[in-house]
C-alpha cells in the first residue's frame, strides 16, 4: 500500500509525447489568442498592442453575442438529441445483426469520411433545394406547383449537422452495445420481460456510456461549427462560430475574434468538464490510483 | 413443474442442420442430461425449449401443451447460462428479483423470496453486492437462484458448471443435484462431461451430430451402449471386430481376434439380431491384467504392457495384443505392472456388450 503512494514516473513517460503535442499545438497558440484578446482594433486589420478590456466588455454587454450563445446551445442540444435517437437504431442493428459481413456495415459508416465534409454539406442543396431532388419528385407527382422551400433555414442546418455527425454517434453507441454480453437480453426474456422491457432494463442502461460519449462529441462538434450554417442556413441561422468567422474574416477584427474564440473554448471546455463529472466518465484519477 | 415432450424436432440454420431429429420426453420432476460432443446441437435444443430459437419443424410440449408459438417471456422457464449472464448493472438482490417484478409479486414478498433463494444456494447476505464482486462459483449460484426464484415449470441448465475449476465443479454438481431434488423441478441439464452426466442424471440423452443416439438411465447407457459412439463417448472402451460362429439359447459365440472363442450372453447382445458379425464393446475397467490366464467364464489373450498411466489407486494400461492396442483400467493391488511386462489380458464373458457391425 505504501508503495503505491510513491511517485511513479512511468505513466508520464508514455504520456509525454502527447502532452508535448498538446502544449505546442493547443496551449501555446491558445495563450497567444488570450493575449491577442486584450489588443485594440483600430481599423480593418490594424491592431494596437495593448492591455485593455474593451473586447471583453463588448462581449459581456452586447446582447448580440448572448443571443448567439443561446442559439448555439439550443441548436447543439437539438442536434445531439436527434442524433442520439437516430443513431441508436442503426447502432443497435449493426451490433445485433447475425449478418456475417458486419465489417461491411461498419465500412459503410466510415465511407462518408472519404468525401470532403463541405461537399457532403453542399449536396443537400441538390436534394432539398428548389431545383433539388425532393421538389423535382413532388412537382413531377403533381403534389405541388411551386417548389416547397426547405433550404436556407434552421431545418436545413439541423439536417446538415445530423448528416455529418451521425457516424460519430453511431460508432460510439455501437462500441458500447458490442461490449454487452449477448446472453443478457435472452436472460431477461426468459425471466419474463417482453422484448421492449428487456431492452429498457438491460441493454439501454448498459449502453449509456457509449450514448453519453457520442452525445458529448456531437454536442461539442456542433457547438464549434460555422461552415454548416454558412452553407445551409439563412441570414438568421448563425452560431457562435459564425461570429468568430465574421470578426476574423469579414471585419478583420482579430482582437475581437480572439476574444470570441477564447470564449467558445472556455464554454465548450466547461460543458466537457461538467458532463464528465455527471456521467462519471472521469476515470483518470482511478487509472492512476 | 411439468413434463416436456419434443416431437420430431428439427432445426436448420441455412444449410447447417443443427438438430436433425429429436423425439424425446423429459419426465415431470426428473433430472435429464443432454450429453454429447461440442457442436452436436445440445444448446440449440435447449434454446428451442426456452423459446430463444424456433424449431424448423416439430412440436414442443410443456405440461402437455404445445408452446411453439408462446413467446419467451410467457413460457415460465428458468434458464441458467454457461457464462451466468448476470446483469452487471444490478445488485445481486435486483438480479434475483428481476423475474419476480413481471409476476406481480409484492415488494415484501419479493424480499422474502430473494432471501429464501439465497439461502437455497447457500449465499445469504450478498443482496447488496454487484456480480463482479463475487467469485465465479458464487456467480453461478446467483444465476441458479435467479432462475429458481420464479418457480419455473422447467429448469434449463446449459453447461452451468463448465466455467468452474475442477474441485468447485464437483462440489457444485452435488449441490445442484441436491437443490433440484429439494425443489423437485423438472430439469434439463446440458453437458459434454460424461462423469457429470453419469453422476447427476435420472436419464441421459446421448446426442451426436444433431441426432439422439441413445436415451436411458445412466447405468443402462453406460453398460449397454446402443452404438459404438455411445460406448466410446462414455468412458474408455475397447472395440473388437468379431465374427459370429454360432448361436444357442443362452449365448452368441464369437470368434474375436487373439481372444479366440467368446460366448456372449444374449442379454448383452440384444441389439445383434441375426447379424453375421459384430463389434464387441469392452470397458477399459472390465479388462483385467494378470500374470496368468483366468479361469472358467473368462477368456484371455497374451499381451505386452506398452504404457502405464499411473493414477494412485488405479492405473491405466495400454497393452499390445498382436496387432491391436487395448486399454485396461485396473485397481493396483501391490505394484503396478511395468512397461514391457508380459501379461494375460482377462475378460469375463458376461462383462462385454455386443453391437451389430454397423452401429
Ligand atoms: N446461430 C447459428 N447460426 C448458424 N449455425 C449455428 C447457430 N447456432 C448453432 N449453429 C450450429 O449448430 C450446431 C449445433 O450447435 P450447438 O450450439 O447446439 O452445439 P452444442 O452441442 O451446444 O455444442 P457445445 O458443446 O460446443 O456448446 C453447430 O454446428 C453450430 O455451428
Ligand atoms: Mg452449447
Amino acid at each position: 500500500m505504501a508503495e503505491s503512494k510513491e511517485f511513479d514516473p512511468r505513466p508520464w513517460y508514455l504520456l509525454a509525447p502527447s502532452m508535448l503535442a498538446i502544449i505546442a499545438l493547443v496551449v501555446i497558440p491558445m495563450s497567444f489568442i488570450l493575449v491577442y484578446s486584450f489588443y485594440e482594433n483600430i481599423d480593418l486589420a490594424i491592431d494596437r498592442v495593448a492591455f485593455q478590456f474593451g473586447n471583453w466588455q463588448e462581449l459581456l454587454t452586447d446582447s448580440y453575442y448572448h443571443t448567439a450563445i443561446w442559439k448555439t446551445l439550443r441548436l447543439s442540444i437539438i442536434v445531439t438529441v436527434l442524433a442520439a435517437v437516430l443513431g441508436y437504431i442503426p447502432a443497435y442493428f449493426i451490433a445485433m445483426t447475425k449478418y456475417r459481413h458486419k465489417w461491411l456495415l461498419l465500412l459503410l459508416l466510415i465511407l462518408p469520411f472519404w468525401v470532403s465534409f463541405i461537399i457532403r454539406t453542399l449536396s443537400w442543396i441538390h436534394i432539398m433545394g428548389n431545383q433539388g431532388a425532393i421538389n423535382g419528385i413532388l412537382m413531377w407527382l403533381g403534389l405541388t406547383d411551386t417548389p416547397v422551400s426547405m433550404m436556407f433555414n434552421e431545418f436545413a442546418v439541423i439536417v446538415g449537422f445530423i448528416h455529418v455527425f451521425l457516424p460519430y454517434m453511431i460508432l460510439n453507441i455501437y462500441v458500447s452495445l458490442e461490449g454487452i454480453d449477448e446472453n443478457l437480453e435472452p436472460a431477461a426474456r426468459t425471466l419474463g420481460a417482453t422484448p421492449w422491457q428487456a431492452f429498457r432494463e438491460v441493454t439501454l442502461p448498459l449502453s449509456l456510456p457509449g450514448l453519453a460519449a457520442g452525445s458529448l462529441l456531437v454536442f461539442v462538434l456542433t457547438g464549434g461549427s460555422y461552415v454548416t450554417p454558412l452553407i445551409l442556413g439563412g441570414p438568421g441561422d448563425f452560431l457562435f462560430g459564425n461570429l468568430i468567422y465574421d470578426a476574423v474574416v469579414v471585419e478583420l477584427n482579430w482582437p475581437m475574434g480572439a476574444t470570441l474564440s477564447f470564449t467558445l473554448l472556455v464554454l465548450l471546455g466547461l460543458v466537457v468538464a461538467l458532463y464528465s463529472r455527471l456521467m462519471g466518465m472521469n476515470q483518470l484519477s482511478k487509472a492512476f490510483g | 413443474m411439468a413434463r416436456v415432450d419434443l416431437k420430431n424436432i428439427k432445426k436448420s440454420y441455412g444449410a447447417v442442420q443443427a438438430v436433425k431429429q429429436a423425439d424425446v420426453t423429459f419426465e415431470e420432476g426428473s433430472f435429464t442430461t443432454l450429453l454429447g460432443p461440442s457442436g452436436c446441437g445440445k444448446t440449440t435444443l435447449l434454446r428451442m425449449i426456452s423459446g430463444l430459437e424456433t424449431p424448423t419443424s416439430g412440436d414442443i410440449l410443456v405440461g402437455g401443451k404445445r408452446v411453439n408459438d408462446v413467446p419467451i417471456h410467457k413460457r415460465n422457464l428458468g434458464l441458467v447460462f454457461q457464462n451466468y449472464a448476470l446483469f452487471p448493472h444490478r445488485t445481486i438482490g435486483e438480479n434475483i428479483a428481476f423475474g419476480l417484478k413481471y409476476r406481480g409479486v409484492s415488494k415484501s414478498d419479493t424480499a422474502t423470496k430473494v432471501t429464501e433463494a439465497l439461502d437455497i444456494v447457500r449465499l445469504p447476505g450478498v443482496e447488496d453486492r454487484y456480480p463482479t464482486q463475487l467469485s465465479g462459483g458464487q456467480q453461478q449460484r446467483i444465476a441458479l437462484a435467479r432462475a429458481i426464484v420464479i418457480e419455473p415449470d422447467v429448469l434449463l441448465l446449459d453447461e452451468p458448471l463448465s466455467a468452474l475449476d475442477a474441485n468447485l465443479r464437483e462440489d457444485m454438481r452435488v449441490e445442484l443435484k441436491a437443490i433440484q431434488h429439494r425443489i423437485g423441478v423438472t430439469s434439463i441439464f446440458v453437458t459434454h462431461d460424461q462423469s457429470e452426466a453419469l453422476a447427476m442424471s435420472d436419464k441421459i440423452i446421448v446426442m451426436s451430430a444433431g441426432r439422439v443416439e441413445q436415451v436411458g438411465a445412466p447405468e443402462e447407457v453406460y453398460n449397454n451402449p446402443a452404438s459404438e459412439f455411445v460406448a466410446s463417448f462414455l468412458g474408455a472402451s475397447n472395440i473388437l471386430e468379431a465374427k459370429v460362429i454360432s448361436k444357442d439359447a443362452k449365448n452368441i459365440v464369437l470368434d474375436a481376434p487373439h481372444f479366440g472363442k467368446i460366448p456372449v450372453p444374449l442379454a448383452q447382445a440384444q441389439r445383434m439380431g441375426d447379424a453375421p458379425s459384430g463389434k464387441l464393446v469392452i470397458r477399459a475397467e472390465k479388462l483385467r491384467l494378470a500374470d496368468k490366464p483366468g479361469d472358467t467364464n473368462t477368456v484371455s489373450a497374451n499381451g505386452v504392457v506398452e504404457a502405464v498411466d499411473y493414477q494412485g489407486q488405479i492405473a491405466r494400461y495400454f497393452v499390445r495384443v498382436g496387432d491391436i492396442q487395448l486399454q485396461a483400467l485396473n485397481m493396483i493391488e501391490s505394484r503396478p505392472f511395468a512397461i514391457g511386462a508380459e501379461v494375460s489380458v482377462v475378460l469375463k464373458t458376461a462383462d462385454c456388450a455386443l453391437l451389430p457391425a454397423g452401429a
